[in-house]
């Protein structure tokens, strides 16, 4: 079996010939600039510009790799700031000793996640790090997007929806399964997922409605609520009976003590809208594959400023706390 | 049913006189603020958490214990996640693991022995932490390393059974607690009859309660009812799970594992019988007995009372401490930091 | 302090079996209640099945609970 050694980062043969045959023929020979920048065209717009780092264990997983993962996350910074995502980088650090079969499928992954949602991967990188020093493969993508239909971002108040295109949790709930050795008779996937086509949609529609918009990655739902909540004089309620939760991810949940409402999602935008427009914005959203569970699944509230809560199938209120660390499965 | 109906009459249940019920279990602590059933308490009904977290009571030197074994024998722990991040006398396994003490994080005891099968040239430690719902299980992990000759596997035992500890509770009649929700996992092992002496010996009325969301508003109703009738009894709500005399085979392989032995409490003392020792036929699997660590004075923060608060003598707020020196980023007592510790609790879903 | 949830038993295997909770399956351990059967739902703590739930006794406490809110609601 072909595996990454010192040589490929050596600077020679070695290493020409694994970025020629193995990444660049699979990431785009054509699209990827062989000098040391990559020259770009963009029209005459304001871009942005984000970075991202990816450093996913497992690397394959139901739903995604670590690849699409890149790309999907970065065109995702990219679209919730009403960016059009247009180009892409992508820098490997390699850990010697990782087959060659499975960086390609890696690659395979991106180039897809790119294919799918209309970027290209410009340029790139490759390093290699003594077995040991690394954890098989880490990415840095950085993207570029043109910002198009800037979203107008009027301040939240009291009475706007708190909006979401799907189930919750997903992601980091298949990820802790699968650590943890659960399987399922149905399955659950990653919901690793470009959403910038949805976000256009609806930012061409509603470009007055939407006063907030993120996705939802590390830290989950929760912590999204937190961060428009930190300091304001308004306060985040979820309904616990309107939250689109698959039963699987509330399986794993509760056999590992955590909660779906921290778990990362790499599909998903919470938005913040203008309530009038609320359900026309489901609508939009459902029309789109990622969309198809949306939900309102909340609302800003007077009561409880600077803080995001839950109202409870029974009628209570349970605070939604920030999150100090990662989730670890728990038997009290 | 209906949970709807059944919360209403909670929060509209009447009470002529202000009421104060203690949850034993660190698990209801938690799920009474989780499910919002807390927030619809009734006028007047006041909960005092109990005892009931296995991570909150276990003392300072039993993970500085751990910690020093782990050092000074290269061996790897292995943990509940629960564990993680519970401050030790100078550190914790988190901290360690950063430096570069080898820690797993294990969801099943069993996991532990897979380890040691896996790792033949490493000794395992587990830390063997829980009360009589967990007991058994890591009983059975015992005799599997036996039964299979496993040679590289020992466990630290810090096991604690409840009963003891709400006795000296009763006994020390520090709190005025005028009745009981009791632990329904802890019930299953040992059975709700175990329980039938603080009616009958103390005079209080106790429910033994499941964790979903309907469980805890029933077992509240039943408990107030009691105590409104001054009806010393203890009722099972938990019947589909919970038996009079509990799981008698869990009960006969955690007795033939381990024995009764005095334990060390936080901010108790030391309980006599209420903790749980390797029987002798198990001492090869005894961390304590095979191992021999240098281990550093135990320390307690000054100013921590989570010792009071774990005896119900006071509730997270009335901590100076509480949400200023000590929060769950820097905690300094245990109660802050365990997911189902009472401090944690209160900061992470109190209003403040 | 015990985290422990409902599951329903799909096969068994010596000391071992697979359970099943809202689609989600886990290999636990069955030494604690050796005489589970297939479709028996159990209450699973650590990896460990720790008791068998008794759907008679649940039913007669819903029925008791029926009738306590229907009693209580009246006389409010």
């Amino acid at each position: 079996m072909d595996i990454i050694v010192p040589g490929h980062g050596s600077g020679g043969k070695m290493m020409n010939d694994l970025i020629n045959n193995t990444i660049k023929s699979i990431l785009g020979s054509d699209t990827i600039q062989i000098d040391d920048s990559a020259i770009l065209t963009v029209p005459v717009h304001s871009i942005a510009f984000t970075t991202d780092s990816y450093t996913i264990t497992p690397i394959e997983f139901s739903g995604g790799t670590i690849g699409s993962l890149a790309v999907n996350g970065t065109v995702n910074d990219l679209a919730v700031m009403g960016a059009v995502p247009r180009f892409i980088s992508c820098a490997l650090i390699l850990e010697e000793g990782l087959p060659i079969e499975t960086l390609k499928r890696i690659l395979i992954s991106m180039k897809e996640a790119a294919l799918k949602a209309g970027v290209a991967i410009v340029t790139g990188d490759t390093k290699i790090v003594p077995k040991g020093k690394g954890d098989c493969i880490y990415i840095n993508t950085a993207g570029i997007g043109t910002v198009e239909n800037s979203v107008q971002r009027r301040p939240i108040v009291s009475g706007d929806s708190i909006i979401i295109n799907g189930t919750i949790g997903d992601h980091g709930t298949a990820i802790m399964a699968l650590r943890n050795n659960l399987s399922f008779s149905k399955g659950l996937s990653s919901d690793c997922a470009a959403l910038n086509h949805l976000i256009q949609d609806i930012i061409k529609h509603f470009p007055d409605a939407i006063k907030f918009m993120r996705d939802a990655t590390r830290g989950g739902v929760a912590s999204i609520l937190n961060e428009i909540t930190k300091g304001a004089s308004f306060g985040a309620k979820l309904f616990e009976e309107a939250l689109p939760i698959r039963d699987e991810v509330k399986g794993v949940s509760e056999i590992l003590g955590i909660d779906p409402l921290y778990s990362a999602n790499e599909g998903k935008v919470v938005i913040v809208a203008d309530s009038t427009y609320a359900n026309d914005i489901v609508a939009i959203m459902k029309k789109h594959p990622e969309g198809a569970d949306a939900a309102v699944i909340g609302t800003i509230t007077h009561e409880f400023p600077g803080k995001a809560y839950m109202q409870t199938t029974i009628g209570g209120n349970r605070i939604l706390p920030v999150l100090i660390e990662e989730q670890l499965p728990r038997i009290c | 049913m209906d949970i709807k109906k059944e919360a209403v009459l909670l929060s509209q249940y009447t009470l002529q006189t202000p009421v104060a019920i203690m949850e034993v279990c660190g698990t209801h602590t938690t799920e009474f603020f989780r499910t919002g059933v807390k927030d619809i308490f009734p006028q007047g009904l006041r909960l005092i958490d109990g005892p009931g977290c296995p991570v909150c009571v276990t003392s300072n030197d039993y993970l500085d214990t751990a910690i020093a074994i782990g050092w000074q024998y290269h061996c790897i722990i292995a943990t509940f996640g629960d564990m993680m991040k519970v401050p030790s006398s100078y550190s914790s396994l988190s901290k360690e693991k950063s430096k570069g003490l080898s820690v797993e994080v294990v969801y099943s005891p069993m996991d532990a022995v897979q380890l040691a099968v896996d790792n033949p040239d490493k000794k395992i430690v587990f830390l063997s932490i829980g009360f009589e719902t967990t007991a058994p299980a890591e009983a059975v992990c015992v005799l599997e390393a036996k039964k299979r000759n496993i040679k590289n596997f020992f466990i630290l035992p810090g096991n604690k059974l409840t009963v003891p500890a709400v006795k000296v509770l009763l006994d020390s009649g520090e709190v005025n607690i005028d009745g009981f929700i009791l632990p329904g996992h802890v019930s299953a092992i040992i059975g709700k009859k175990a329980w039938d002496f603080i009616a009958t010996d103390y005079g209080k009325p106790a429910v033994v309660a499941g964790f979903e969301d309907h469980d805890l508003i029933r077992g509240t109703l039943l408990l107030l009812n009691l105590i409104t009738h001054a009806n010393p009894s203890v009722v099972n709500e938990y019947t589909r799970v919970v038996r009079d005399d509990g799981n008698p085979k869990a009960l006969e392989i955690l007795y033939s594992v381990f024995k009764k032995g005095d334990a060390s409490w936080r901010g108790i003392g030391t309980i006599p019988e209420s903790g749980l020792l390797l029987n002798d036929d198990y001492a090869s699997f005894d961390a304590l007995q095979q191992f021999t660590p240098d281990v550093p004075p135990p320390k307690e923060h000054p100013g921590c009372r989570c010792g009071e608060l774990l005896r119900g003598v006071i509730i997270p707020t009335d901590c100076p401490l509480f949400g200023k020196a000590c929060n769950p980023e820097h905690a300094i007592g245990p109660c802050m930091v365990s997911s189902e510790g009472p401090c944690s609790a209160y900061y992470k879903y109190g209003r403040k | 302090m015990c985290l422990a949830i409902p599951m329903t038993v799909k096969s068994i295997e010596g000391t071992k079996a697979v359970v099943e909770s809202m689609g989600v399956e886990k290999i636990v351990d069955i030494a604690l209640s050796p005489d589970i059967k297939i479709n028996d739902k159990v209450i699973v703590h650590a990896g460990f099945v720790i008791e068998v739930l008794d759907p008679e006794a649940a039913r007669e406490i819903e029925a008791t609970w029926e009738e306590y809110t229907t009693l209580m609601g009246k006389e409010q």
